[in-house]
């Protein structure tokens, strides 16, 4: 009762990457609550399951293994997650901001009657003082993420509704393995009693998921191009010194909807969050909503025609000047210089 | 050949997506006044995804439901512009400060009163917030199925549908029964543009919040033509429970906004000669970031 929670993602048999990462948080938020770390994961021979997880620190893993619930559908997934929170009270609920979270979260919210904030950037502990009704509150989730086109980062929090719940994207938080011998137990739930045969009542007639083509995340060089590259066709100068130096192309969200390239390439907060050694920034202002996806990356070069572009405050190489000048020039001089 | 009856919900927006430099107030507020407003990006997807079922199925009717203060009819008649029936405007102070639970509860109980629906349609999220809630949330409130991110209405046969869904990483094709929620994916179709026909029909379509600004007389013009009415939904129009409305019902409050100040690094600045060039080039490469 009264703990953290994590809903893991399951694909193939393997917990999503998102979900280790928010276990490595939710383990630091339940140490800094004095409370336990629960999963639980929903699918079908969930076997592996806890020898994946455990190591992160969880004290109960939650199994839910039915054939029928894999891969994932809203409905029961709902069932499950939402009787069991009536169950077992978490104080705090965290999901991966992916297709599968997104869909689940504001479902479960909604019927919980509980607040849920998505894609935040970070989350943190911390009272709160109502004014107005005069009233202490002591630990709560302070779900931050930037707002409003990115020009205000907001701390939301949910005083009086449990549990409190947040989205968070994959790549934001960092996944580290506690203990390889933690010792946490597993329940396996008795799914008929969570679940009715009328939540499944959608039918998946086909699915194709792809291991995506594109490594951005992975990549220890990315070139990564916004709205003031101008278009499409200059997209080519990143191309091609993406591919000089090793690296990826990637994009703010100005740029992709403008069309300038594939959203699959997205950084950002609603995008890739990466931590390259080098982030070549070209034409991208800097919005922190663009920030809150690359600004860790080890070292940053920023190329804009504008001196006042608020992404030259991050960067360790500030270039004022036209892509189409400075970026033929770089390859030159990575050219003569590593020959 | 049956016709449905589809609701869109739709959200009149700040471009967010073209902020200037004054958007934001001395105080650190939004200035929301030199934003210019507009129908949701992905709203417009789920606007031709209904105008589409319409084409396909005479006799279907699309109406679009919003809430927001009293321009959001521009919507409305933006949507009336492009091929939608009607709509109706939830507009009330009780409803200010919703979060998106509160929203849905507003959208939900107004659904509630318009009858039976067979197909509610909605952008995947708002560019406001991104936050993808309010559709799932409304159908929860309802008891209906949803399906997300949805690119493609593959087949609608009675009250069968199959539907693509775009994914994080793939693709998926599900196969369900109406009545249901959808929510549309950005990479579905692009919505249709005004036609000129329904822009001299429609102009004149107006709430009477407007027309009372205008001073114009909308009685005799209502009685003429009813097609012309943009209703308003009052929170005395819909049964509702007054402690899940507005800010009183958002379990998420917000408890500071911070202005964005940036830390400034420590950066080269380097103009694009050649040599300033080449000098940064041969650091990278000395300090093994590239190469």
């Amino acid at each position: 009762m009264n703990n953290v929670f994590v809903y893991c993602e399951i694909e193939d048999g393997h917990v999503a990457e998102v979900s280790l990462e928010l276990l490595t948080k939710g383990r630091s938020l339940a140490n800094e609550l004095k409370c336990d770390l629960e999963a639980i994961a929903i699918g079908n021979q969930l076997e592996g399951v806890a020898k994946q997880v455990i190591p992160y620190g969880v004290d109960t893993l939650y199994l839910a293994d039915d054939k029928r619930l894999y891969p994932y559908q809203t409905l029961p997934h709902n069932s499950i997650v939402v009787n069991l929170f009536k169950e077992e009270q978490p104080q705090i609920a965290l999901m991966g901001a992916s297709s599968i979270g997104r869909d689940l979260g504001p479902r479960v919210s909604s019927a919980l009657h509980s607040g849920l904030t998505a894609d935040c950037t970070s989350l943190e502990i911390g009272d709160h003082f109502d004014k107005k009704a005069d009233k202490n509150y002591k630990n709560l989730l302070y779900q931050i993420r930037p707002a409003f086109g990115g020009n205000i980062i907001a701390t939301i929090i949910n005083p009086d509704c449990r549990p409190q719940m947040a989205t968070v994207r994959e790549g934001v938080m960092k996944k580290e393995i506690l203990d390889p011998k933690y010792k946490g137990k597993v329940v396996n739930l008795d799914v008929s009693k969570y679940v009715s045969d009328s939540d499944f009542v959608a039918e998946i007639i086909e699915r194709h998921m792809e291991k995506s083509k594109l490594n951005i995340k992975g990549s220890p060089i990315i070139v990564s191009g916004g709205y003031g590259v101008g278009s499409k066709e200059n997209f080519k100068l990143l191309y091609d010194l993406a591919e000089v130096l090793g690296g990826e192309v990637g994009a703010s969200r100005a740029a992709i909807d403008a069309g300038y390239v594939e959203h699959e390439r997205q950084i950002g907060q609603t995008g890739l969050t990466v931590r390259p050694k080098l982030y070549i920034a070209c034409g991208i202002s800097g919005q922190i909503q663009h920030r809150a996806g690359m600004e860790q990356s080890a070292q940053i070069i920023a190329i804009n025609t504008d001196p006042e572009a608020p992404i030259n405050s991050i960067a360790d190489y500030v270039i004022t000047g036209d892509i189409a000048d400075i970026i033929p020039k770089m390859i030159k001089y990575y050219k003569k210089n590593t020959k | 050949m049956k016709a449905y009856k589809i609701i869109v919900l739709a959200k009149q927006v700040p471009d967010t997506r073209n902020v200037g430099k004054d958007a934001m107030k001395a105080d650190g507020t939004v200035n929301r006044a030199v934003l210019p407003a507009i129908f949701n990006p992905e709203d417009l997807n789920a606007l031709e995804q209904a105008l589409r079922i319409k084409d396909q199925f005479p006799g279907t009717t699309v109406k679009i439901l919003t809430m927001g203060p009293g321009r959001a009819a521009e919507i409305i008649r933006e949507g009336l512009f492009r091929g939608a029936d009607g709509g109706i405007l939830l507009t009330d102070r009780a409803f200010a400060g919703s979060d998106t639970l509160a929203t849905s509860y507003t959208l939900g109980q107004s659904l509630k009163k318009m009858g039976k629906i067979d197909l509610i349609i909605a952008g995947r999220q708002a560019i406001d917030g991104d936050t993808a809630q309010v559709g799932p949330q409304v159908a929860e409130k309802l008891g209906w199925l949803q399906v997300t991110y949805v690119e493609e209405v593959i087949e609608l046969k009675n009250d069968t549908v199959v539907l693509k869904r775009r994914l994080d990483r793939g693709v998926e094709t599900v196969k369900c029964k109406l009545p249901l929620v959808m929510t549309v994916n950005g990479t579905a179709p692009e919505c249709r543009v005004r036609n000129a026909k329904l822009l001299m029909k429609y102009k004149r379509a107006k709430t009477v919040t407007e027309l009372q600004k205008e001073n114009e007389d909308y009685t005799s013009l209502y009685n003429d033509r009813p097609d012309l009415n943009i209703p308003e939904w009052t929170v005395n129009d819909i049964e509702n429970d007054a402690t899940q409305l507005g800010l009183n019902g958002s379990p998420t409050k917000v408890k500071s906004i911070e202005n964005v100040v940036l830390q400034a690094k420590d950066s080269k600045v380097i103009s694009g000669v050649d040599a300033e060039i080449e000098n940064m080039m041969i650091e990278l490469i000395k300090s093994h970031t590239i190469g």
